[in-house]
């Protein structure tokens, strides 16, 4: 880790929805991290963990009504910080898409079916560069090109629905770059594109970190992804940090039971056919509040009564340096061997069941021979 | 796009077609053939069969179909029985007044409904949400004849602002050119008349809008909170665009599409609306004659009327067709 401010500090992000009639939901409840230039952060946990709340949260992309935002986001811009959770909405409008910018799920419903590809990337190109007419359009040519988009000329003229899977997030990654943004926020960019395209934009999104020392925050329960992509990852369950280290010491070295059970449950190549995964018992829905104890303690295997004396804090890990976890009672988990869970990243199904066969960056073309790719072949 | 207009136009053929079969069908149908309307009532059954057959009606269906077809193409549609004259020529000199009353109206349905549909939906749950959605609800259930005669009573009887029928003040004259009114004033330079016809369209063109401005307001309004949820939007707030460009080339221009198909499918119930609210307004388009016509039992004028009206309604959805699919690329591609 640099020893530089971060480019973007969230302290005690919390985010809670209410709904007449309904009881107040936290989606997200106290999460802390920091964002580096030219590092990539992942944010890791199974579905309703809060990884995209807090993404939205800090686009200032949530509704305006019944959700209350908290803690701070302080992003440092060349005029000074600004807290991304207490500005103005005229002013986060201004920032979006020039200083930070996201890349959404599923390029296809992200992509307005109605306008062509080339107007939805002149349009911010107008709106935060100034460039109109002839000057736009060469450069929105130029960003496609970049982004890997070949014939781009003819690709400007067509609709989203012209564009294969893997061409509409190069698209919407062109629009995300296009600005240059300091600060990139994709949100499971990969989950709806066949592996191979998969480890294509994930290699682009890497080579763009890389390039121009943008942040990048990886939104993911992939853990191939983050196997192959990120340099810091934290771990979140039920709305909070359950732990946080370096990509390396992570895989090596869990030390909360939930991290453990999520790599436990990866299936492996190098396993006996037929051995049956581990999956992390229970569900989401088992937990308890977070005041109340740790949130993971019904669904641990070695929780003790300690567990349920109040909110656990985040402490340094065994390991000391960068490596943090929230958990009173670590000892005892089984832990998985480092050199099997690295290797196993690059096929794994991540914690919400063993069934969906993602594949990560590392080795995703190994296993497509039998899957087909959609890149290619459409006009 | 010029091959999906061809072969849209195309589809056109099997529908008219269907349309005439339709018609022909239902003018064998009627009680009483014109051998009992021509001859005297006590005329023998032999003359009868005499004049059938002169007629050509003993031929077989198929025979008889392809002569009505032919006649029609000839723009043969008879003549009037209440007035004797052709029923195109009677069609043409009412059916302008008609087409500037249905644009009135549709004019203003689409130009008060959409952006009402669209703060109803901004402000889901407000009181301007419940009074768009209450007041179409009552538009759809009120007959369009009883708010026409409300809406005479209280502006023209009443109040006196508005003329309460006809459509232009008596012993004004105007220079008729095509038959529309407001065309040919326009044309002439005589403002006078543009104005004088423009205020006998607003009470008839507010009645006849009711219920078109009720289905749009509800379906402008369900289409925007449906895209308002879409990931485009979001996307497009993403890259930080003004409000105001997220709102029409990202809301609207999708929000509009299913709009512009109930605009082509209400055209429909527009004319069948302009039949009572001209007869409630003394206006002296088509509605009036077709009202008179089924009281006479003036089965040519009907039938013709039928068949220009329905090929208008045809030609229209055409139209919305084309329109819809500058609209939507993904319709062309199909």
């Amino acid at each position: 880790m640099s020893s530089s401010t971060p480019l973007l500090s969230v302290d005690e992000l919390s985010v809670v929805f209410r709904r007449r009639g309904a009881e107040a939901t936290r989606a997200v409840d106290g999460v802390s991290f920091t964002l580096e230039e030219g590092r990539v952060t992942g944010l890791v946990g199974e579905s309703g963990c809060g990884k995209s709340v807090t993404s939205l949260a800090l686009m200032g992309l949530l509704p305006e009504r019944g959700v209350t935002v908290g803690g701070s986001a302080v992003l440092r811009l060349p005029d000074g910080d600004v807290d991304l959770l207490s500005l103005p909405r005229r002013r986060m409008r201004d920032l979006r898409g020039s200083q930070m910018a996201m890349i959404f799920q599923d390029p296809l419903s992200s992509l307005n079916p109605v306008v062509p590809i080339g107007r939805q990337v002149t349009e911010i190109l107008r709106r935060h560069r100034g460039l109109g007419g002839e000057r736009a359009r060469r450069e929105a040519a130029d960003l496609l090109y970049r982004v890997g988009i070949p014939d781009p000329t003819r690709r400007l003229r067509e609709y989203p629905h012209q564009l294969s899977g893997g061409m509409r997030q190069r698209a919407l990654i062109a629009m995300a770059v296009a600005c240059r943004p300091r600060l990139m926020i994709a949100d499971e960019p990969t989950t709806a594109l066949d592996v191979t395209i998969q480890a294509q934009i994930l290699e682009l999104l890497r080579d763009l970190v890389t390039e121009e020392g943008t942040a990048l925050l990886m939104i993911t329960h992939d853990l191939g992804v983050v196997a192959g992509l990120c340099d810091d990852i934290n771990v979140l369950y039920a709305g909070r940090a359950v732990e946080r280290a370096p990509r390396s010491e992570l895989f090596s070295d869990p030390t909360h039971p939930y991290t453990i059970g999520l790599l436990g449950s990866i299936p492996r190549l190098d396993a006996p056919r037929g051995d049956p995964l581990t999956p992390v018992r229970g569900s989401v829905n088992d937990n308890i509040a977070w005041s109340d104890g740790c949130a993971f303690a019904p669904r641990c295997d070695h929780y003790a009564m300690d567990c349920l004396q109040g909110p656990p804090e985040l402490v340094g890990a065994a390991g000391g340096g960068a490596h943090v976890h929230r958990c009173v009672n670590p000892g005892g988990a089984a832990r998985a061997e480092p050199e099997e869970a690295a290797g196993a990243a690059g096929a794994d199904t991540g914690p919400e069941g063993a069934s969906d066969a993602e594949t990560g960056a590392d080795d995703g073309a190994e296993h497509t021979a039998a899957v087909g790719e959609d890149e290619e072949g459409r006009a | 796009m010029l091959r999906f207009i061809v072969r849209r136009a195309l589809q056109l053929i099997p529908t008219l077609g269907g349309l005439s079969i339709l018609l022909f069908v239902w003018l064998q149908r009627l009680p009483g053939g014109p051998e009992y309307a021509l001859l005297p009532d006590d005329a023998t059954e032999e003359q009868r069969e005499a004049l059938r057959r002169a007629l050509g009606l003993d031929e077989p269906f198929t025979v008889q179909y392809l002569a009505f077809l032919r006649r029609i193409a000839q723009g043969d549609l008879g003549a009037s029985l209440q007035t004797g004259r052709p029923v195109l020529t009677e069609f043409w000199t009412r059916f302008p007044a008609t087409f500037e009353l249905s644009v009135t109206a549709m004019l203003i349905a689409v130009s008060v409904g959409v952006p009402l549909g669209y703060l109803a939906a901004r402000r889901r749950g407000s009181a301007l949400d419940f009074a768009a959605i209450g007041g179409s609800l009552l538009g759809i259930c009120t007959p369009v004849f009883f708010l026409a005669f409300i809406l005479k009573v209280i502006f023209a009887e009443t109040l006196g602002w508005l003329p309460s029928a006809f459509r232009l003040s008596p012993g004004l004259t105007r220079t008729d050119i095509t038959g529309f009114v407001l065309l040919d004033a326009v044309m002439t330079r005589e403002w006078d008349v543009v104005w004088d016809g423009l205020v006998h369209l607003v009470l008839p063109g507010l009645a006849l809008a009711s219920i078109p401005l009720a289905v749009i307001v509800r379906m402008t309004r369900a289409s925007v909170l449906e895209v308002l949820g879409e990931d485009y939007v979001r996307t497009a707030d993403a890259k930080g665009l003004h409000r105001r460009t997220v709102r029409t080339r990202h809301v609207m221009r999708n929000a509009m599409l299913p709009v512009v198909t109930a605009v082509g499918l209400l055209t429909g119930s527009l004319f069948a609306g302009a039949v009572l609210t001209e007869s409630v307004f003394a206006f002296p388009g088509i509605g009036s004659f077709v009202y008179s016509s089924t009281q006479e039992r003036d089965y040519p004028a009907l039938t013709g009327f039928i068949l220009l009206i329905a090929t208008m309604y045809v030609f229209i959805n055409l139209l919305v067709d084309i329109s819809y699919s500058l609209l939507d690329p993904r319709v062309r591609a199909q």
